[in-house]
Parts: C-alpha cells; structure tokens; sequence
C-alpha cells in the first residue's frame, strides 16, 4: 500500500467504507446536566456495535437550558441502526428502560423529519389510562404520572434514511500508551463534530474485527492482520514498529459529517504527532464492493 | 395593503359577515365585493351598502366602526388576517380553520365555537360559550388558540375537545364545562363550579372561583413541567400567565361525577 507522510505521521492510501443507516435523535433534559447526562449515558449504553446492540447510539452534544424546549440542561443523543422497525424498536426500549426511569427527566425529538418514530406515543401506555395528551405549538407531548411526578414525552421525532454508518479511523502506535493518546486526542476533536458520534467506549475500539471466522456460527472475529502479537504469525498490515492499534468508528446523520468527524480526528492526530502519538492512520474497507460511502484519508487531510 | 371595510352606520338588523374572510374574497374585484349579501332577515343587504370599501390584499382585511350587530366575522377563516375595530356580535371566528383574527372590543356569545385552528384575540371580554358548540353539535373548539384579555362569559370552553383558551381576565360560571380535552386558562377568578362534568383536559384558575365543586378531589401542590412547557408557549402571548404557570399549582382530578380524568389547577390561596 502507497504511503504518505503528513508532518511525520504516515497516511494510508486507503479508504473507509461506510453504510446506509437509519437515524433518529433525542433531546434529554433533566434538573441538572447531570442527571440529563446519567440518562443520556445509559440509554446509549451497550449500544457499540449493531452487530450485537441493535442500535449504535451516543452522546451528540451537552445543551445548555437555553437551547432545550423546557429550559433545563439537556443532553442530544444520536442513536443509529439499519432499518427502521429495528431502530423503532430500539428507540422505544431504550427511552422507555433509560430515561422513563432517570429521575426528572423529559424526552423531546431531537431531529427534525418528514417521517417520525413513536416517542411518547410508544411509551404512553406506561400511564396506565393515566397519560394525558397535550398538543400546542404545533408540538404533541404525553404527560405520563410517575413516582417523581410526570415524565414529559414529545409524541414522535424525526427518521433521517440519509445517515451514514461506519466512518473509521485505525490509529497506529509504537506502544499502548502513546496511540491511546492519539485516539483521545482524536475523539476530543470528533466530540466536536455536530451531528456525528462514535459509539465504541469514549469513542475508542480495541477489537477491531474481520468478518468472518472459522468456527461456525460466528460472524466476527478478531482483526488478525492489526494484532501486533500476530505480526509474524499472520499476513500483517502492521509495519515493524507498530506496536499497539485503536480504532475510530463514527456515525453521521449525513455522509458529510463522518467526513467532517474523520477529518477532526486526522487533523488532532497529526496535530499530535508521532513523537507522543500515533506513528500512521489507516481505515478499514472490505475492498469498496460493500459500501457506498468511501471516505479516501488523502482527501480529508 | 390592507382590505379596509368601514361601516357606514350601525345596520338595522344583524348582519352576517361569514363571507368576508380572506379564502373566499381572494381574486374577487370591488365591484363583487360590495355586491355579497350579508343580511339575516328578508330585506337585502350587501357589503355596498353597509360598508366603505377601500381595496387591498384580501390576505388583510380590516374591518373598521364595527358594532355588536355584526354576526360571524372571521367565521370559517383558514388563512390571513382579519383585524376588527370594535365590538363584534355572536359567533366570531366560528368553525376557523387557519388565521389570525383579532377582535379590538368585546365578542358576543360562541366566539371560537367549534375552532379548529388558527388564532384569536379578543381584545375586550368575550360573552357566553367561548369555543364552545351550537345546539346540536357534540363538540366545541378543536383546535387554535383563543386570547382573551377582559373577562369571558359562562360557560366558556363549553365541552372543548383540543386547543387552548387563555382568559386573561375572570369567567363566568360553569367555566370549562363538559370539557372533553384541551386547556383553559382562566389567569384570574372563575364563577362557580369551573370543569363542570369535564371529563378531560386541563383548567387553570389564577385565583379561585366563587364556588366548587365537590366532586373534584385534591392531588396535591405540583410543579409540573408540563406546566413549564406551556409557560414558554404562551409567554409571548401574555407574559404574565405565563409568570402564573410558573409558580406551583394545586391540582384537582375530576369532576368526578364523570369520567375523572380532568384536572383543574388553582393558584396557592396562601
């Protein structure tokens, strides 16, 4: 693979190749950032990979109690999968065990759409015949009484069939430490990017995987060509002093904002440099016969 | 520019002003104007003779020296505005779909009856069953938002089914009567028995009534944040309910004698 360097930093020819997905998003708001981050942190828990959650989902951005329809602290989350009935489905589970349940909280859409996914209107069944609807400005909401009061709901929230799945990033090391602090120092600058998240944990995947295995029945397994323990032992992608791998998975609501976030995240790593961070960056592709998307790394920096 | 109709003198009998909303005079000359008949009774009466027009956008109509014999106005309206300087007679805004209409005196009775968009404000106080139906129809306002800024008559609300009605001075007796849904805000007293029979919705009284009812029961003082929600709604529209929304509130389940499910709120009395 052609290789060029950019302020010391070896940048793959390659390209990550990314998906259709289904998007939605959601306003959390409670008493405090706190607990509206609480809520928001454990509806997008266990939520990394669709493979295994269902869902892809994160933390967008903190709102601050002016730029949320109740005037509290607020936190947006993004939550992703690959069709609608499955993000319905996971959008409803996850308010409803994550945030119903978070104490002060309220849920509002946070995206605007010409089709909606049930919000309130798949939670108000909670209430018992107890709910209560209320429509003005132009906005629904269900008034739900709970232990702590009533949980606000708006009614629905917008779908977007334009977001784009798969964004990645492999950053490459000479030890643990320093590409851990390449990909933090990545996933600061990502965290920044509107509209996008990165849904492994703090952002940061470890297990990057290949499709495939040989046991039967498993259909993912470890990315033996990044193993820096399988250099000798596999055919490697890893240079001789490479010792440690991270990668980046993003998620947009639009292919230019995984763009946008990979862009950050090139620019904090370079930024960086290989000194205290990360010697090259790759991306994952299964050789552009499966994805649309192909975000080039040449074109980014 | 602005569609003027000033009233020659007050008419002789009522008049009915349905057609002289902004969806059914767009495109129509002056000449066709003046020639609809607005009379309720057998002698003929047309907008040439009642009124002065001065042309303009039919999107905008004025409706200047207005008096209490003038019956419908704004009625069925789905889009524009119609600004009324003066009193206004029974059932402005009647069945509106879309709009604004603004009434600068005081309305008659079943102003907003059976509304289903758009927005009202009566400047003066409105009279009895405000959004509320005619003989015969099963339900009242559906939709919209009414603004009251005097004081509103009985009844107000009467069996309303979704929308929002904010009065920014007293109702009358039996205010939010049969309400199905919806809210009614009443930002200071209500006459006796407010959310008479009210099955569902919302009613919101600043200061008290005069009398109520026993088969409403006490939930307790709440801040809620629905409460909030409609703060923000409806501050632009009268700050001061919105200060109201704000404070905790006493809530009342009912009217128990139906379905229960109602509630109606009270400014803390201590």
């Amino acid at each position: 693979m052609r290789t060029l360097t950019h302020k010391g930093v070896r940048i793959d020819d390659t390209f990550a190749e990314a998906f259709g997905m289904r998007a939605t998003a959601v306003v959390i708001t409670a008493d405090s950032a706190r607990w509206a981050r609480q809520a928001a942190v454990t509806m997008t828990g266990f939520a990394t990979s669709v493979i295994g959650c269902g869902a892809e989902a994160g933390i967008d951005r903190e709102l601050t109690a002016r730029e949320t329809p109740d005037g509290r602290p607020g936190m947006r989350v993004l939550l992703f999968s690959t069709s609608t009935g499955e993000l319905q489905k996971q959008l409803a589970a996850r308010v409803g065990q994550c945030v119903l349940t978070s104490p002060g909280s309220a849920c509002y859409a946070g995206l605007d759409g010409e089709e909606t996914l049930r919000l309130g209107n798949a939670l108000r069944y909670f209430g018992d015949g107890w709910q209560i609807s209320k429509r003005f400005g132009g906005k629904h909401y269900w008034r739900i009484p709970v232990m702590d009061g009533e949980f606000v709901c708006e009614a629905a929230t917008g779908l977007t069939k334009q977001a784009v799945g798969g964004g990645n990033l492999l950053i490459m090391g000479r030890t643990a430490a320093s590409t851990l602090a390449a990909a933090e120092a990545a996933m600061k600058a990502i965290d920044k990017v509107p509209d996008a998240i990165a849904p492994f944990p703090g952002g940061i995947v470890r297990s990057g995987s290949k499709v495939g295995s040989k046991y039967k029945g498993v259909m993912a397994s470890t990315n033996d060509a990044y193993a820096p323990t399988l250099r000798g032992a596999v055919t490697t992608a890893l240079d001789a002093d490479v010792g440690s791998v991270l990668e980046i998975v993003i998620d947009g609501l639009t292919a230019d904002t995984v763009a946008n976030a990979m862009r950050a995240g090139i620019a904090a790593i370079v930024k960086l440099g290989p000194k205290r961070g990360a010697l090259r960056i790759g991306a994952g592709n299964y050789g552009g016969k499966l994805g649309p998307h192909h975000f080039h790394l040449k074109d980014l920096l | 520019m602005t569609l003027v109709l000033t009233l020659r003198k007050r008419p002789e009998q009522r008049l009915d002003l349905s057609p002289l909303v902004p969806h059914l005079l767009a495109g129509k000359s002056a000449a066709s104007i003046n020639s609809i008949e607005l009379q309720t009774t057998k002698v003929r009466v047309t907008v040439g003779d009642a009124f002065r027009l001065r042309m303009g956008d039919a999107g905008r109509i004025r409706i200047e020296g207005a008096c209490e014999r003038l019956d419908g106005v704004g009625a069925g309206m789905s889009r524009g505005a119609i600004t009324v300087a003066g009193d206004v007679g029974i059932q402005a805004g009647r069945l509106m779909t879309g709009g604004r209409l603004i009434i600068g005196g005081d309305t008659g009775h079943w102003a907003a009856s059976g509304m289903k968009g758009g927005e009202i404000e009566i400047k003066g106080s409105a009279g009895d069953r405000l959004g509320g139906p005619i003989a015969g129809e099963i339900a009242g306002m559906r939709g919209g938002l009414v603004i009251v800024r005097g004081d509103a008559g009985a009844r107000a609300g009467d069996k309303m089914r979704r929308g929002t009605i904010l009065i920014e001075g007293s109702a009358s007796d039996y205010a939010g009567s049969r309400m199905i849904a919806g809210t009614l805000i009443v930002r200071r007293k209500a006459g006796a028995l407010p959310g008479y029979l009210m099955k569902r919705g919302t009613i919101i009284v600043g200061e008290g009534c005069t009398a109520f009812s026993p088969t409403f029961v006490d939930c307790g003082m709440h801040a809620l944040l629905a409460m909030r929600l409609m703060a923000g709604f409806l501050k632009p529209y009268s700050p001061r309910t919105a200060a109201l929304l704000q404070r905790p509130l006493r809530r009342y389940a009912g009217d128990m004698a139906v379905l229960g499910k109602g509630e109606l709120f009270t400014g803390n009395p201590d």
